[in-house]
């Protein structure tokens, strides 16, 4: 075996389409690091941002690598609409077969992956600590290992765009074809590790947010107190415990087969796919709600917020999450009922998944009726929330239809399909991440996002959705499966894909305005200052401390005697008490959780490209990394009394 | 409230002009015009489910109106509530509202997957035929082994007779789809699933893998032709006449990847589906080769 193992200078693409992502994806980074240098700014990346634990800076990175995800992901969505409409008939357009169907498992695994597991971290890290009243979340080190774990992935999947290939067998990889036999090259190995390095992160933000809640609520928030928000991060963080191990497992079965010759799920030798595409939704129909909950408990702070009035139905809401929680383990094969599994499996698993709409649906008629009788003001978090509910309801309407197992037979993988996972997934989760960020953007910045792009931006967004969309749940019920990279002009079908294409350039449009809303609010911050710390009228505790918070988030812990903590202690006739200072104990800022996952990252290369002597030397990087960590006693520093009293109240000056 | 009259007129007249730009072309829609009995159940029942669907979403949709209309900020005539949080008659409501239809769907859902069943075979006048349909890179192949013929991407059934589908796979999991006559099953190598259908209609009808599996993927389609029972035994006979046999070597050659206009074959080799179901068979497995995922035959 050579010492480059299977990698030589083949691995550089050779195709236009492909080599020019790949160039200007360097020369973005490039770019990036031409501007830290004329701007000096080395220093303060290295010491603010790339060695802190603080998950108020690891909440941003977090986003900042969503962001940029999401615009890959949306170049990859205008490619494949764009291939669609035109490869008609004799015309294959301008994708190879092999090209389109990376490019759609590419989209399908970042968007998931590094685009919406990246907004949900962020936010859960940027907001978690702030509203349990603490300083800190439980493990800060082990919360910056998981960031860059996820960044470590994130870096790997787009690599495989410049070295190599990606994986052609879809965002899910079933089996036999993400095979050796059928997929030979590096693209499956290439999601296997980024989704395993990835994994891994998640697994651990998972544990951590979920002690960090149980263990670390300011004194007086009893269970039945917290915000909602918290209720939903902590069932999401429940179903991340259960699930992502099998997801990891899962992965490493497929490396096996693949690496060493093993069949767990081959078509021969006694292997069995069907057993991967249990697994693999076994984890993966969790991780939808993984990604929904903590929406969901989003809109349970905006709404309230924005209608000056408290969360209709508190304890249904609870309830609602924890049946979701329940139910979201027990649906899974409703992702292949066309597999043969009979008629009272079908039957099962298609009652089940329609029992979900339950719970789902008692939120939903909650925040309306946090409405009533409320004052809503129409801020974007509020639009964003409205938009949820139209498409989400139409949404939820196409899933109870798929749920019935003779129903989705002719519905199964066409566009119908596609159309309902993305009304899920864009109009649920994405339209809840989005309210989410500009509700607590100045929270964490000090000053508010611009509202008038705000608002384009959504009306682009909610408009693209439809015209996007739409066409597709048509085309599915025309008989057009996903994944097709031409189709004869005998079908009909070119006139909807081309309004489909339409409709994901006006996403594009609005993807624009919000990075134009976010340079043009940088720029006139001075403008949109929130100098009160309480930027909407907030009700949870978050709010109570200043915009942006200092680095301890509180000087003093608050103490909570109600469920809208900040709102009781806004309207409360009592004095507020002196504060009492005492001396707190704050991690310090190390770079080994960033090595942890650079070794991570050369020993997930490495494999990728059978480097044995160097997936050796990055498995034992990592282990000594964590070694080094666990032998170092002094990973805290003391902010003394005195300290403190004098930064708060210069803050509160 | 104005100046988000245009936004909201842009969005529903785009909704308008999509939802009558179907209805011109309704005819061309598949899975809710079909031309088998198995098809129109499945759609009849999308239908009442999406009506059942529709009695939450359109109360949702008025009240979601409705309450952001009357308790927007400006309107200060509205009662303002601020501790209003629970009503338990409310609650009960929605609770109960929801689960009283998913109690009704629920029973139909029990019932349907029973009788639509693909495993099911068909109730007919006419005795049925069998297909045996193998799914290869990159191209369908159906045995006709009651008439000892096969075809490859190109399907030809008489009309009124129930088909009854095995299907396998000498290639990554694909999924045969025939949207006119009804609902798919994945095809995969070793095993043997089953689909039952039947065409109410003479016509052509597309067909499709609806499953990725490979670079050809796209190219799975084929023509489904109903026929009367007569010009489907002459086809038979004119077809027994073909030049092209299908033996071990031609099928090897046939397996192997690539895409393939249609053809027609006189099968000579017996039990070709059994020798591909085989090929993933271990020496000691043969008793897997009849395993039939099926576990309602009760």
């Amino acid at each position: 075996m050579s010492l480059l193992g299977k990698l030589s200078l083949q691995a550089i693409p050779h195709d236009p389409i492909t080599l020019g992502g790949a160039v200007s994806m360097v020369v973005g980074v490039i770019g990036i690091m031409a501007a830290l240098t004329y701007f000096k700014k080395w220093k303060w990346l290295w010491r603010e941002w790339l060695t802190s634990v603080d998950p108020k800076k690891i909440g941003v990175m977090y986003i900042a690598v969503a962001t940029v995800m999401l615009l890959r992901g949306i170049g990859d969505a205008l490619l494949m609409r764009g291939q669609q409409a035109v490869s008609v008939g004799a015309s294959h357009g301008y994708l190879n077969s092999d090209h389109f169907q990376q490019i759609f498992s590419a989209h399908g695994t970042i968007m998931i992956f590094f685009v919406a597991m990246g907004f949900m971290f962020g936010l859960i890290n940027l907001i978690v600590p702030l509203q349990i009243g603490n300083r800190d979340v439980a493990f800060p080190f082990l919360n910056a290992a998981s960031f860059w774990l996820f960044a470590s992935g994130m870096v790997l999947i787009n690599l495989s765009l410049m070295v190599g290939e990606f994986s052609a067998a879809g965002w899910l990889a079933y089996p036999p074809l993400s095979e050796l036999k059928y997929s030979p090259g590096v693209g499956v190995d290439y999601w296997i590790w980024a989704l395993q390095i990835g994994g891994v992160g998640s697994l651990l933000s998972g544990v951590n947010f979920l002690v960090t809640i149980l263990k670390m609520r300011a004194p007086g928030m009893t269970l039945m107190k917290m915000p909602v928000f918290l209720w939903s991060v902590l069932g999401a963080m429940v179903l991340v415990i259960f699930a992502f191990p099998i997801l990891t497992a899962t992965l490493a079965l497929l490396f096996l087969d693949r690496s060493l010759g093993m069949h767990f799920f081959t078509s021969d030798f006694g292997g069995n796919p069907m057993m991967y595409v249990n697994l693999i939704w076994a984890w993966g129909h969790p991780e939808v709600y993984i990604l929904i909950l903590p929406a969901f408990g989003i809109f349970s702070e905006v709404v309230p917020t924005f209608s000056r009035k408290r969360l209709f139905g508190y304890t249904s809401m609870v309830w609602a999450i924890w049946a979701i929680v329940f139910l979201s383990f027990i649906v899974w094969l409703h992702h292949f009922f066309t597999m043969g599994a009979g008629a009272d499996v079908n039957a099962f698993f298609g009652i089940m998944t329609m029992i979900i709409s339950i719970p789902t649906g008692v939120k939903v008629f909650n925040w309306l009726f946090t409405m009533y009788r409320g004052r809503i003001s129409f801020t974007t978090p509020m639009l964003w929330f409205l938009g949820f509910v139209c498409t989400f309801t139409i949404g939820g309407m196409a899933g109870v239809l798929m749920a019935l197992p003779p129903a989705d037979f002719q519905l199964h993988n066409s566009l119908f399909l596609v159309a309902h996972f993305h009304t899920m997934i864009v109009g649920g989760v994405l339209f809840g991440y989005f309210a989410g960020v500009s509700y607590w953007f100045p929270k964490v910045f000090g000053f508010k996002l611009n509202e008038p792009l705000g608002k384009i931006a959504f009306w682009f967004w909610t408009i693209g959705f439809a015209v996007a969309f739409i066409p597709l749940y048509i085309l599915g019920l025309m008989g057009a499966t996903r994944r097709l990279d031409h189709y004869d002009a005998s079908m009909g079908w070119q006139w909807l894909f081309i309004i489909a294409a339409v409709g994901v350039a006006l996403v594009f449009v609005g993807i624009s305005f919000q990075i134009l809303q976010l340079i043009v609010s940088i720029v006139q911050r001075k403008h949109n200052l929130d100098t009160t710390g309480d930027a909407w009228g907030g009700r949870t505790l978050e709010w109570a401390t200043t915009s942006p918070p200092p680095l301890y988030n509180f000087a003093v812990i608050p103490e909570v005697h109600e469920r809208d903590a900040f709102w009781e202690m806004k309207h409360s006739k009592t004095a507020a008490k002196k504060p009492i200072y005492e001396d707190i104990e704050m991690p310090k800022n190390t770079p080994l959780a960033m090595y942890i996952a650079a070794c991570a990252f050369i020993f997930g290369f490495a494999t990728i490209w059978h480097i044995l002597w160097l997936a050796v030397l990055g498995l034992l990087g990592v282990i000594t990394c964590i070694i080094i960590r666990v032998s170092d006693d002094n990973t805290e520093y003391v902010i003394t009394a005195a300290e403190l009293q004098k930064m708060d109240e210069a803050a509160k000056a | 409230m104005k100046k988000y009259l245009l936004w909201i007129s842009v969005f529903v007249a785009i909704v308008a002009a999509l939802i009558a730009a179907v209805f011109m072309h309704r005819h061309s829609i598949a899975v809710l015009n079909p031309h088998g009995s198995i098809g129109h159940k499945e759609r009849n029942l999308m239908l009442f489910a999406s009506m059942l669907g529709l009695f939450v979403v359109i109360p949702v949709f008025i009240m979601t109106f409705t309450i952001v209309w009357r308790y927007r900020e400006g309107n200060k005539t509205a009662k303002y509530r601020p501790d209003f949080e629970a009503d338990n008659r409310f609650e009960a409501l929605w609770w109960g509202f929801p689960c009283l239809i998913i109690l009704i769907l629920s029973v139909v859902t029990w019932n349907s997957s029973h009788e639509l069943d693909p495993y099911r075979p068909l109730v007919s006048k006419n005795p049925p035929i069998t297909i045996q349909a193998v799914a290869l890179q990159w191209k369908w192949l159906f045995i006709y082994p009651e008439q000892h013929i096969a075809t490859v991407n190109y399907l030809k059934i008489p009309v009124d007779t129930p088909v009854n589908f095995q299907i396998t796979a000498d290639a990554p999991m694909n999924s045969l789809w025939i949207p006119r006559l009804g609902g798919q099953v994945y095809a995969m190598a070793g095993m043997k699933t089953q689909l039952h259908l039947i065409a109410d209609q003479m016509g052509n009808f597309e067909g499709v893998s609806a499953n990725l599996s490979g670079r050809g993927f796209a190219d799975m389609h084929f023509i489904t032709q109903s026929v009367t029972n007569a010009d489907f035994n002459n086809w038979v006979k004119l077809a027994k006449g073909s030049p092209n046999h299908l033996t071990t070597t031609a099928y090897n050659q046939l397996s192997k990847p690539g895409t393939m206009h249609p053809a027609t074959y006189a099968a000579s080799q017996a039990g070709l589906y059994d020798t591909i179901m085989m090929k993933y068979m271990g020496p000691n497995n043969t008793a897997m080769q009849n395993m039939s995922m099926n576990t309602s035959t009760l």
